[in-house]
């Protein structure tokens, strides 16, 4: 569907029957799931239905507790944590920037992985800096605090942190939550852009619309388990939804995108809609 | 590549930030020679300057001068020497429980290290009737015994800040409450002795005091400039961390003990000290202002907080000496008063 990438080789990222906890409680059981290499991949389902437990799986910042994840066919866990973070870039949900740190310094740390006790800071890391911000459109923010960013300005940042890390990779755990509209589109878009520039892109969403629209695979999640997954197209129908959201729905083609568009149906409102 | 970091001004803004390290860095080293300096000068025996350096290489020289060399080495240069050991170490402490633990609030005379410290020797000292070098032993053990303590009652599959200040807050509670238990049992005279090492002082310093402390650093320093890279990346949060390839819980183990060790030899060389840990770091962090670093700093300022407040202890009522912990302490109270007003108004709440 989106062609050939230009990417010499070709990570793969894959979980075989991962459990995951929090202490004694359960929250992701028996999953298996392969990332369409180069495609944009959205997680989606109700609150505390494990999407972003499996996020942080699959990214190795939660062990499983039965089950492997598998990077490049090899246990994620066996591999130094420093190997994987040149192949595998993260974006956590709540990073805390230090304060009054500069917007240059902060995706400077995304090179951390990139240097060593006896390797400094070099050229090439200021040029990954300068690309990163060039991406993310923040290149002009670059000698300003991290305070004084707005929302979405300070999340661009922090995406451009990850893009310093140069992975083939890219795992966000709801970038877009506290955004404004725009600010998640803006994203979104953003997010687009580095998977047509050949990354492979994994999302977690709270906004069933927008992962309809922006996701090339899209995978839905209910207490724990794997409910569905594929092309949007595809999969999302009326009978997912109120599976996934306990929620009756109408689902129609998004006229922008021609993608399926999620209508909540709700109490109040069914019998208007006979009216009409 | 390299234009695009060039044209838009990449490497121009790290350079300037690095150029802002450097200007902070060589103002503190200005101010701390100029400490040090004064610290030689001052006292009640007049000794011109010229004396005092001629006094300072008389052990390469061979010049022999009795009287100016008595209170040049054996009075005032190992309490200068002292105050620089004990100021740099209570300095990278704060400043690496600060930045791990990502609270202003979180150095070790806050969170119970200097509590339990105290306790220790305050146990030497009146139960076991210990003098001298055996109160500093007992005072290092008691700081790591402390920390280990606060360190598993906060382990919850990995340890978060929030739960390491708020356990270390009750440690320093039960703590406090064991020595002022000790207090109401113990004679007058060796209350008095447990009170004064309390309070913290560099009085009498000698080279028992040093050495320890010195050998201490030769290793800790050392460590501490290896493991604080760590921190440019742990400061963003456990998981961004692991993301960026770090091994978060063994890094900030090892980040916990050399911390934790260079309270521990300060405190068993001057008794707890109060608030230098505390305010080293803010005080650096104000002046680099977003610069980055910060640890280097932090010593530098926690060794001129430490000397300009022995000085002001030595020569700021006639015919007293102060313990130096009475001065920090007062300076360190009005400074947390400042830092919280300060940082209410910026909405963030210490």
């Amino acid at each position: 569907m989106t062609g050939a990438k230009p990417m010499t080789t070709r990570h793969t990222l894959a979980a075989t029957g991962m459990h995951l906890a929090y202490g004694a409680r359960e929250v992701v059981s028996n999953l298996d799931i392969a990332i369409p290499p180069g495609k944009l991949t959205v997680i989606v389902g109700a609150n505390a239905c494990g999407k972003s437990t499996m996020l942080r799986g699959l990214a190795r910042l939660l062990t499983p507790t039965h089950g492997t994840v598998l990077l490049d066919g090899k246990s994620i866990h066996a591999m130094s944590t420093r190997e994987v973070a040149t192949i595998l870039g993260v974006l956590p949900q709540s990073p805390t920037a230090p304060e009054s740190i500069v917007v240059a310094d902060l995706v400077g740390r995304g090179r951390y992985p990139h240097q060593g006790w006896f390797r400094r800071w070099t050229a090439e890391d200021d040029a990954a800096v300068a690309e990163a911000l060039a991406a993310t459109d923040t290149l002009e923010l670059a000698d300003r605090p991290v305070d004084e960013l707005s929302g979405g300005q300070r999340q661009r940042v922090w995406i451009a942190m990850a893009l310093a890390q140069k992975t083939d990779f890219l795992l966000l755990d709801e970038p877009t939550t506290f955004l404004d509209i725009n600010h998640q589109v803006e994203v979104l878009d953003l997010l687009t852009d580095l998977m047509r520039g050949g990354r492979t892109v994994v999302v977690v969403l709270h906004d069933l619309n927008l992962a309809c629209r922006y996701a090339d695979h899209i995978v839905a999640m209910k207490a724990g388990r794997l409910v569905a997954e594929g092309r949007p197209v595809e999969v999302v129908t009326e009978e997912l939804v109120r599976d996934v959201f306990s929620m009756d729905s109408r689902v129609v083609v998004d006229p922008v995108s021609q993608t399926p568009m999620i209508v909540p149906i709700g109490r109040h409102h069914a019998q208007a809609r006979v009216e009409v | 590549m390299t234009t695009l970091a060039e044209a838009s001004g990449i490497s121009a803004i790290r350079q300037s930030l690095a150029a802002r390290r450097r200007r902070v860095t060589i103002l503190l080293l200005a101010a701390l020679l100029a400490a040090i300096a004064a610290s030689l000068y001052l006292g009640d025996y007049p000794v011109a300057p010229d004396a005092i350096v001629r006094s300072l290489l008389s052990p390469l020289t061979g010049e022999i001068n009795r009287g100016v060399d008595f209170i040049v080495l054996n009075v005032r240069l190992p309490r200068t020497t002292l105050a620089i050991l004990t100021g740099v170490a209570f300095g990278l402490s704060g400043a690496i429980f600060q930045t791990l633990l990502r609270n202003p609030l979180a150095s070790p005379d806050i969170i119970g290290i200097s509590h339990g410290a105290s306790a220790a020797a305050v146990i030497c000292m009146l139960v076991f009737g210990i003098t001298g070098l055996g109160v500093s032993m007992g005072a290092l053990a008691g700081a790591m015994l402390t920390a280990f303590a606060i360190y598993a009652l906060a382990w919850r599959g990995g340890v978060t800040p929030y739960r390491v200040v708020l356990v270390g807050i009750a440690i320093a509670a039960i703590m406090g409450a064991v020595i002022s238990y000790l207090f109401t049992r113990a004679r007058l005279q060796e209350a008095q002795e447990a009170l004064a090492w309390l309070v913290g002082s560099l009085n009498a310093a000698n080279l028992n005091d040093i050495l320890p402390l010195a050998g201490a650093l030769v290793v800790l320093v050392p460590a501490t400039v290896y493991l604080v890279r760590s921190l440019d990346v742990l400061q963003l949060g456990d998981d961004a961390a692991i993301a960026l390839g770090n091994r978060v819980e063994p890094t900030k183990l090892a980040l916990i003990v050399v911390a934790v060790a260079h309270a521990a030899f300060a405190t068993a060389a001057a008794g707890p000290v109060a608030f230098v840990a505390f305010v080293a770091g803010p005080i650096a962090r104000a002046l680099l202002a977003g610069a980055g670093g910060g640890f280097l700093q932090s010593a530098l300022v926690g060794a001129i907080v430490m000397l300009g407040s022995d000085m002001v202890a030595q020569h700021a009522l006639p015919a007293t000496q102060l313990p130096v912990g009475v001065v920090t302490g007062i300076f360190g109270a009005g400074f947390l008063l400042w830092f919280l007003a300060s940082a209410n108004r910026q909405g963030r709440g210490g």
